[in-house]
């Protein structure tokens, strides 16, 4: 038994079509996975990776931030910015997760540069991640 | 004269070379407008998820305190957020947002209302800068394809302002696509949010009903609103695009047609400058040698004829 998912952000639908699970984490900290006919439900999430289990594989994409929305067996995941595994550029994230490294070690209060860590984080967790 | 079949046919060559350009980029527009098109339609899912998630917010009780969303008893700053394209060529498009824009100014001064200008485009840009007016933050270089960045940094222009109650009032000003025919110049609230999708009656609530919410609906919202306010002006900066696209294919368009029919009667009138110089130096030389004869023979010209030609 099936689910119906959708992963959209602004610009385009990432994903559309049928998973057995979600995995998802959101603001408060707990991994939330959705399984088939999962009561409503409505989230904040967190920076990171979104995991779909396909009945042949696995689905990840790096999410910033968004929501999620779970009702009537299908699962909508809305965010700002998401990348598919092979959307995303290594030797950049990796760029970034050092500038941003370096900016806390400076200062260590600056915000910006922590939601940047985070974003380089999540997108290399994903690219480098067990595969599918 | 010879001269002016000349001049003319300079001329029709460079109004065909002028056809080539706009008929190229009448084409290019044309398929421009396509991909346009999709990504207005592209952007829609996440648009209509995130209404549909305010109002399941709304219905799971979540206060509507948001600053985003109250509206200020006295409306004391407007502010304006024009989009226009970067570039010309594109018939009235950028007149017709202007002049709008420039109304709604007039408006609000009348109103007693002080303004705030965030302009998207350098046409934009280059009309009130050039007019003295105060420009509070103009962007450039995407109005042809604008990603959500673009839009998140316009939106940022104003949200802060607005929450801090600086503004209290926010209208975006653009052209709504339709379709590649139709494209009107609309303005729109931005600022405070509609509470519209959050006017959910509790019969019409959501038929799924009672959601489970992580972390609480407030929290959510708090989240949600800036993304909502970001996605408005992204749908925006979307129709902006492709109704640039098909304004200035409809001028190209009416350019190249234009271009063709003064081909045609240019042509027309440099053939008959031609047929005239002809005519004037036949004319010239036959008179020239009738002059020629006149003066060797001084006889009748039939006479002269008839004795040059028959035989005695």
């Amino acid at each position: 038994m099936a689910m119906e998912v959708q992963l959209v952000s602004p610009e385009q639908v990432l994903y559309k079509g049928d998973a057995d699970m979600v995995i998802t984490r959101t603001v408060g900290g707990g991994d939330l996975a959705f399984l088939p006919n999962h009561a409503p439900f409505l989230g904040a999430l967190a920076i990171w990776p979104v995991r779909i289990l396909l009945p042949d594989g696995e689905l990840r994409a790096a999410v910033h931030g968004g929501f999620v929305e779970v009702s009537n067996n299908s699962v909508t995941v809305l965010t700002d910015v998401a990348e598919l595994r092979e959307q995303i550029d290594v030797a950049r994230a990796t760029d970034a997760l050092e500038r941003a490294q370096r900016a806390l070690a400076d200062n260590p209060e600056d915000e910006e540069a922590a939601a940047a860590l985070a974003r380089a984080q999540v997108r290399l967790d994903v690219a480098q991640g067990p595969s599918a | 004269m010879p001269g002016q079949e000349k001049i003319l046919r300079r001329r029709i060559r460079s109004i065909n070379s002028t056809k080539k350009i706009t008929r190229a980029m009448e084409l290019i527009a044309a398929s421009r407008i396509v991909k346009a098109q999709a990504r207005v339609i592209a952007a829609q899912p996440y648009a209509e998820g995130l209404t549909a998630v305010v109002a399941n917010l709304a219905a799971g009780g979540a206060g509507l305190t948001h600053p985003l969303l109250q509206g200020r008893e006295e409306v004391r700053r407007v502010a304006h957020v024009v989009l226009t394209a970067d570039r010309g060529l594109c018939g009235a498009y950028n007149a017709s947002v202007l002049r709008a824009a420039e109304g709604e100014l007039r408006d609000h001064a009348s109103r007693g209302r002080e303004y705030s200008l965030i302009l998207v485009g350098r046409k934009a840009e280059s009309y009130f800068r050039f007019r003295n007016y105060r420009v509070d933050a103009a962007f450039t270089g995407f109005t042809e394809n604008p990603t959500y960045e673009d839009a998140r940094a316009v939106a940022a222009a104003v949200s802060q302002r607005f929450v801090d109650g600086e503004l209290d009032f926010v209208q975006l000003i653009y052209t709504r696509f339709i379709s590649s025919g139709r494209q009107e110049v609309v303005i729109r609230p931005l600022m405070p949010l509609e509470q519209e999708p959050l006017d959910v009656h509790p019969d019409e609530a959501p038929p799924s009903g009672g959601y489970e919410f992580e972390p609480a609906p407030d929290l959510i919202l708090d989240r949600l609103l800036p993304r909502y306010v970001e996605a408005r002006v992204y749908a925006a900066l979307l129709n902006a695009a492709a109704s640039e696209q098909a304004a200035r294919q409809r001028a190209m368009k009416a350019a190249t047609d234009n271009a063709e029919d003064l081909i045609v009667t240019l042509s027309r009138v440099m053939n008959r400058a031609r047929q005239d110089a002809i005519t004037t130096e036949i004319m010239e030389v036959v008179g020239g040698a009738e002059a020629l004869r006149g003066s060797r023979g001084g006889a009748d010209h039939h006479a002269l004829v008839a004795s040059d030609y028959l035989p005695d």
